[in-house]
């Protein structure tokens, strides 16, 4: 079964490459994107079955043997997670179809959407740590086109934070793989976990921790270095910010994850103990912000943030509840907050705006998308029985078995300022009358282009509700 | 040998803070590319320095003969060498289009994305500055 793990990361980049020689014909283009999307998700269920089956699956690039050789590793929480990628690719390629119009905008977004959707996927399924710096840049290099796609001034300027902010991440990143393949004399993951028993000098093992603590913090926007998402996230289109939010930061939470449980566990004292007090602190400090704003758009970048901190404590507390409270919650994120986008694009096409003092009479004149509003929005500041609920419980009675009582505090304190949030989008943009100074709606959007709208955040509002039942 | 690498990284990575510092998104470019050039140097220097054959398989044979270099670290440099620089051309031509956008390369004085809170309140058309 080899050729399955493959699969996931051949299909977009095929799909990529065919889609950027076929700019010529639009409907071509757009049926190749459309044809990768299921593809992608075609391999990724096929992959999550068979190693739900058959337990983990490995496969040694050009038969050179591990630890020498290119290794790609599904285990059950790579292959969750790209089944949830492919999740929100094929979301995002429909949604993107009623969202941009036919043209050069068009043209450009489907190839590179594939090309992102492979390099997380890559990243996933990456066996050695040099190649999950390789699948990063190809992750990093599309999301930088993705993100300049139309070239307003306001895109120009996010994407100045964003590219100095993830440039110096993936520098760090790479000086922090030399530093550990000078102290171990090893690249693959699982070697990796077996040598650094072998290091004699623990302090500087700790030392290459925190380096890598610092590039993957960077790339999923923990406490104090999250300054770049709120900065670029609410810039470009909304089926890219969907993307962005749903997968980027979570890839760097995965690394995290793979790095603080199978290498750096010499320490677990030091290095979790600090992981502890960043996901605190990001938690407290993304929901504060996100309070402070008032633009749909901006309010959710902030909340990405102070989601993260929830994943990071499940993997700091490391006891086996925590980290399985930790993936759920990641999981149930990428899927919640990517609808959080579509929806707020959906309110941008049908209401004009995206400032909640510019919206009113949704709930009235839209009643279908504030149903569909309702479902992830609750779900994400905790709401039983949606997802959200689940994932919170599981980490807050985590924190309190590990003795970690304010950190359950902080974690209920937050999901209700979450809910806050969440209840002042309701109130200003569905159920208060629109405010006069709105100005007249924009003109309806043909019907077709309203259900390619609204059929991916109905998909992802009914796997919201399945996962929480 | 190591020990002269590990100094070069130290100055260069200062280098690469001071450019860093400035609020001009050219200079800080400039550090990001000597940013990769110290990462380059550091995986150099940590695969071992070493006086040694290049690791070629002789006709006939079928593994190298001792005493080869470790091709590994060279490897991964290469890769990150191409990767960096890559990166570095998109953030000269992301500099570029800025400036003809914003008319500015200083940092703190683009404000598009993040309009400061009295430009936003003026924006949305309410509120007075006093």
């Amino acid at each position: 079964m080899s050729w399955l793990l493959v699969c996931p990361i051949v299909i977009p980049l095929a799909a990529a490459v065919i889609g950027f020689a076929g700019r010529g014909s639009e409907r071509a283009q757009r049926a190749v994107s459309l044809a990768g999307a299921v593809g992608l998700s075609a391999a990724a269920a096929g992959l999550l079955s068979t190693v739900w089956r058959e337990g983990i699956a490995t496969v040694q690039i050009g038969r050179w043997p591990a630890p020498y050789g290119i290794t790609l590793v599904a285990d059950h929480l790579s292959a969750a997670m790209v089944a949830v990628t492919a999740l929100i690719g094929l979301a995002t390629v429909i949604y993107a179809f009623g969202d941009t119009r036919p043209g050069r905008l068009s043209q450009a977004l489907h190839p590179l959407l594939h090309a992102l959707l492979a390099g997380v996927c890559g990243a996933f399924l990456a066996g050695d740590v040099f190649n999950l710096y390789v699948w990063f840049e190809v992750m990093l290099i599309a999301s930088l086109a993705l993100l300049i796609l139309g070239g307003t001034p306001a895109q120009l300027d996010g994407a100045v934070r964003y590219a100095a902010l993830s440039l110096v991440a993936t520098t760090l990143l790479l000086s922090g793989i030399g530093l550990l393949y000078g102290l171990t004399g090893t690249l693959n993951m699982a070697d990796l976990h077996l040598r650094v028993q072998e290091v004699e000098d623990q302090g500087l093992l700790t030392l290459v921790a925190m380096v890598f603590i610092i590039a993957f913090g960077l790339k999923s926007a923990v406490f104090p270095l999250f300054f770049w998402l709120p900065a670029s996230y609410h810039t470009p289109q909304t089926a890219v910010s969907a993307v962005f939010s749903g997968l980027l930061t979570k890839v760097g939470v995965y690394a995290l994850m793979r790095f603080f449980t199978l290498i750096f566990r010499h320490d677990v004292g030091y290095t979790h103990e600090l992981l502890l007090w960043v996901a605190g602190l990001t938690m407290v400090t993304g929901v504060l912000g996100a309070a402070s704003q008032n633009e749909l758009r901006r309010i959710l970048s902030f909340h990405i943030i102070s989601q993260i901190g929830y994943m990071i404590l499940g993997l700091a507390l490391f006891t086996t509840f925590g980290l399985l409270g930790g993936i759920f919650y990641v999981i149930h994120h990428i899927v919640v907050k990517a609808n959080l986008f579509f929806v707020s694009g959906a309110v941008d096409r049908l209401a004009g705006s995206t400032d909640l003092d510019r919206l009113g009479g949704l709930y009235r004149d839209k009643p279908l998308l504030a149903a569909l509003f309702f479902v992830p929005a609750f779900s994400l500041a905790g709401f039983p029985p949606l997802s959200g609920f689940w994932a919170k419980l599981l980490l807050i009675q985590a924190s309190i078995e590990s003795g970690e009582f304010i950190m359950a505090g902080v974690a209920l304190t937050v999901g209700l300022l979450t809910a806050y949030s969440m209840t002042k989008i309701w109130l200003n943009a569905f159920w208060k009358a629109r405010p006069d100074e709105a100005g007249p709606p924009p003109p309806p959007l043909a019907p077709r282009r309203q259900w390619l709208l609204l059929a991916p955040i109905a998909t992802l509002a009914v796997v919201t509700l399945t996962i929480g039942l | 040998m190591e020990p002269i690498i590990a100094v070069l990284v130290g100055i260069l990575m200062a280098a690469t803070v001071y450019l860093m510092l400035s609020r001009n998104f050219v200079r800080f470019i400039f550090g990001l590319a000597l940013l990769s050039h110290a990462a380059n140097l550091v995986i150099f220097a940590s695969g071992g320095m070493t006086r040694a054959r290049p690791p070629l398989i002789a006709p006939g044979e079928a593994a190298p003969l001792p005493g080869i270099s470790n091709a590994v670290p060279q490897a991964l440099m290469l890769t990150a060498i191409v990767i960096s620089f890559s990166l570095l051309t998109f953030a000269l031509v992301l500099a570029f289009r800025t400036y003809q956008e914003l008319e500015t390369v200083d940092t703190d004085r683009m404000r598009a994305a993040e309009p400061s809170s009295a430009g936003a309140a003026a924006d949305a058309g309410q509120g007075t500055v006093d």
